[in-house]
């Protein structure tokens, strides 16, 4: 339990991420996908903050990325309703048009 | 020691096989539960360094929050006939090997930087020292914090409203 194993656990869910974006074709699973990238910044912010002498700042820091991934899962949400909404699927390879 | 051990690699075990399920099932209701194990066992991580108040904190928003918000879009965009939710992925082979190439290159930087561990700290209480830094040090990005929200939740309810 030292930091590398840390910094190696988010190591693997970023790249875990990193693979559903770049892979997969569903909007809400890209949304899950990039809310483990998140995750995976986060451990590091707290991990990085135990193992400088419990330096807050870093504990701000990942309460800032939880409140943008709230805002952000939200309106990506509306988006892919209106992307349902207009073309029959979430796929994201369809919506390649601004508008109908 | 060796018990906390085993808890810690049994917690660790559990986020990235969940994880892992999140990315690679082919049923969108399959991922959304693994990443419901997920965050509660990154929210255990967070507990094993000191930071009970972000556990909390990730339970409250990511598990009640925006969890039920992925599930609430999973449901609306599919129709209810779809009984397999199923989603393709496309190109595994290849992200995975770009993936698999930028994962052992952040391992080889970890495991060779020369980290300045100063671990020998006494657990300190969080929620006094976090209440410190938000109303004095980071007053002006807690206020941003607060509008961008209101703009997020306008947005939100502007863009899924059905148009006339």
């Amino acid at each position: 339990m030292d930091l590398n194993s840390y910094l190696i656990i988010s190591a693997i869910l970023f790249s875990l991420g990193l693979f559903g974006v770049i892979t997969r074709r569903n909007g809400v699973a890209v949304l899950m996908s990039i809310e483990l990238i998140l995750n995976a910044a986060n451990i590091n912010f707290i991990a990085f903050s135990r193992y400088s002498g419990m330096d807050f700042s870093g504990h701000i820091f990942s309460l800032f990325v939880i409140i943008l991934a709230a805002a952000e899962a939200a309106v990506a949400l509306a988006i892919i309703l209106n992307i349902f909404n207009n073309f029959g699927s979430i796929n994201i390879d369809d919506a390649n048009k601004m508008s109908q | 020691m060796t018990g906390i051990n085993l808890i810690f690699w049994f917690i660790a075990i559990l986020t990235i096989v969940s994880g892992s399920i999140v990315v690679l099932s082919n049923n969108l209701i399959y991922s959304a539960v693994s990443l419901l194990f997920t965050l509660l066992g990154i929210a255990g991580l967070y507990v094993f360094l000191w930071a009970d108040f972000i556990a909390i904190t990730q339970i409250l928003i990511y598990v009640g929050g925006i969890l039920v918000l992925i599930i609430f879009g999973i449901m609306l965009t599919h129709r209810i006939t779809d009984v397999t939710l199923s989603q393709s992925s496309n190109q595994q082979i290849l992200g995975g090997g770009i993936v698999l190439v930028i994962f052992l290159g952040l391992s080889y930087m970890i495991l060779n930087t020369p980290w300045l561990e100063n671990s020998a700290v006494e657990p300190q209480e969080t929620i006094k020292q976090i209440g410190n830094l938000l109303m004095i040090d980071y007053l002006l990005p807690f206020e941003v914090a607060s509008i961008l929200l209101l703009a997020a939740l306008i947005g939100a309810a502007l863009l899924s409203r059905s148009s006339k």
